[in-house]
């Protein structure tokens, strides 16, 4: 049996999706209810779904084989897990962003506002740049606006939330998308199922060109 | 002597491995708990974490709680040509753990190997930690692979030390993705990237995976430490371990603790490797020995929750008595109900958060029945 964590939402969903064309099917996951687990013991899969933020961490425990993560939590919390597979799907950035009049005054320590604290400590001291990590969890866009921050550190996927609130992208950190990861273990033991979904869902990524 | 279903899986595999070891000839190394904080600031490049519990001795010197073990054996040992010192220990090692970000007490039993190594030496090794495993648990991985064929691949392609960090995180994390990001980003050729791909991509069983690296084995520097890793590979293919020990390079990414083979076990339903391992003259040369070195260390804290069932009583018999109880009546029954064979707490009254086969109560010499679980 494996145990598959998914990130609830509609990533997961279309990562079900490329889970079912493989052959991992579990209809009773579309039903509309409030159910988190759902078993197909015929195919020898079990999903569960879970928080984005908290799939690397049910994967890094064992408590799931695989699972589907963002790159933004694998550069954040650096599990210790296999990255097996990018998807090139929940595509986005990881970027600075400011107001558009912004100027970095390196006279002074920069505020920095983020959900994302140790991706930003990393980016600025490869830089040599002397910032304060001002952690929220949400909002983070109005923390410039209301002078809290500097700058902010955060997922860019369109920029629109950014452009409504007066905002806009100066620096691209990284690229971000979705990625199957593995338990470590799990792998050692299970290494062949693993590899055929990790390939089968492989056939399934779209390129970009 | 001992009822083996009181002992934890911690506490059987230290009877075990401890009995296994000293069957091959290797000693108790019994060390001190601390350890002169100097050793560490030393050698802090062979450390986990940098992260080490001090306190000032009563001569003043700055002290440590070790939070490793292979430094300790290393600087008591002596080089000694020709000959081979086998030491095994079992120590508590004071390390910060990455989830709590607090100090954690790991007990660690291991072995070490130091002298002048040679190829059955590394054999012998690999093959203990492969019993260690067996010792543990029937389902068991053992994964071994070479240090020295992952820097020669590396030294070979010419790039910074930055690059050859950030491909060595995705080998370990198996992230053909990223290799891919990395080559594109520093200007590597395809044909090497397809070299450094080929560590990531290719691994399993040993008579599978030799072939496969021989092709990708084109300079001076990666033919001879694939000849080395290969002569120990053939051991382990004709062994009894052959069908339990795969080839895997995401685990050879420590260059500064390790140069030769190296090796991580795992056992079904513990979620992290519970035994990591190899060869490691790099930290011998560091501390001025001549001689060479290998050894590892089995997590025992790793396997607190393995196959752990749910005890059904706490207790068999709970027997209640009073201030009017005579206390040699008491002491009496209770060593009648051990006798039995049955497992007894006497307690005036029902004590909470006690699971109990039975509850009992003392009348004189007589035991009456108040509650039965069973």
């Amino acid at each position: 049996m494996i145990n598959v964590a998914l990130p609830k939402g509609r990533l997961g969903e279309k990562v079900y999706d490329m889970f079912e064309k493989s052959g991992y099917e579990c209809p009773s996951i579309k039903e509309v209810n409030r159910k988190l687990i759902f078993e197909n013991e015929e195919a020898g899969v079990r999903y569960f779904w879970v928080k984005p933020s908290d799939v690397a961490i049910y994967v890094e425990r064992g408590a799931a084989d695989i699972g589907v993560a963002g790159k933004d939590i694998l550069l954040e919390y650096a599990p210790d897990v296999y990255e097996l597979l990018d998807m090139n799907l929940g595509k986005c950035r990881m970027a600075v962003a400011a107001k558009k009049d912004f100027r970095d005054n390196t006279e002074n320590t920069l505020r920095v506002a983020t959900k994302f604290p140790n991706i930003a400590k990393d980016y600025y001291s490869k830089k040599g740049r002397d910032i304060d990590i001002i952690k929220l969890n949400g909002s983070i866009e109005i923390a410039p606006i209301l002078g809290l921050s500097d700058v902010i550190v955060d997922i860019v996927e369109t920029g629109k939330t950014l452009l409504e609130n007066d905002l806009e992208p100066k620096e691209t950190i990284v690229p971000i998308s979705a990625r199957l990861i593995a338990n470590k273990s799990s792998f050692k033991f299970k290494m062949e199922q693993i590899e055929n979904i990790k390939n089968s869902l492989k056939a399934q990524v779209k390129t970009d060109d | 002597m001992f009822n083996s279903n009181i002992l934890k899986n911690e506490e059987k595999a230290v009877f075990a491995l401890r009995s296994l070891y000293r069957k091959y000839g290797y000693t108790p190394f019994k060390m001190s708990k601390f350890e002169e904080y100097d050793l560490y600031v030393r050698n802090k490049d062979f450390l986990v974490s940098d992260s080490v519990i001090t306190f000032t001795g009563m001569n003043g010197k700055l002290l440590a709680l070790k939070p490793d073990v292979t430094l300790s054996i290393v600087k008591n040992t002596k080089d000694l040509p020709d000959t081979v010192q086998k030491v095994y220990y079992n120590e508590n090692v004071y390390r910060v753990s990455k989830n709590t970000h607090e100090f954690k007490e790991i007990m660690q039993t291991g072995l070490e190997c130091i002298g002048n190594i040679d190829t059955y030496n590394i054999f012998e090794v690999i093959t203990l930690a492969a019993k260690s495993l067996e010792a543990i648990s029937d389902s068991f991985v053992l994964d071994v692979s070479h240090i020295g064929i992952v820097s020669a691949a590396l030294d070979s392609i010419g790039c910074s030390r930055e690059t050859v960090k950030k491909i060595l995180t995705c080998i370990g994390e198996k992230n053909q993705s990223g290799i891919e990001k990395i080559c594109d980003e520093n200007n590597i050729s395809a044909e090497d990237c397809k070299k450094i791909i080929a560590l990531v991509s290719t691994y399993g069983k040993i008579e599978k995976v030799i072939p496969e690296l021989r092709a990708i084995c084109d300079t001076p520097e990666l033919k001879s430490a694939l000849a080395e890793f290969e002569s120990v590979c053939s051991l382990l293919v004709s062994s009894e371990f052959s069908e339990k020990i795969n080839v895997d390079f995401s685990i050879a990414t420590d260059m500064r603790y390790y140069n030769g083979v190296v090796f991580q076990g795992f056992v079904e339903n513990v979620p992290t490797g519970v035994l990591s391992g190899g060869q490691y003259d790099n930290l011998m040369k560091k501390m001025g020995r001549k001689s060479g070195a290998i050894g590892f260390a089995v997590y025992l804290d790793t396997l607190e929750r393995l196959n752990l069932v749910e005890k059904k009583f706490d207790v068999d018999c709970v027997l209640l008595y009073d201030e009017n109880t005579c206390p040699a009546d008491l002491a009496d029954t209770v060593n009648t109900l051990v006798a039995e064979g049955k497992t007894v707490m006497a307690q005036q009254n029902v004590p909470e958060n006690i699971k109990y086969r039975q509850l009992l109560k003392i009348n004189g010499k007589e035991v009456d029945e108040l509650e039965n679980n069973d």
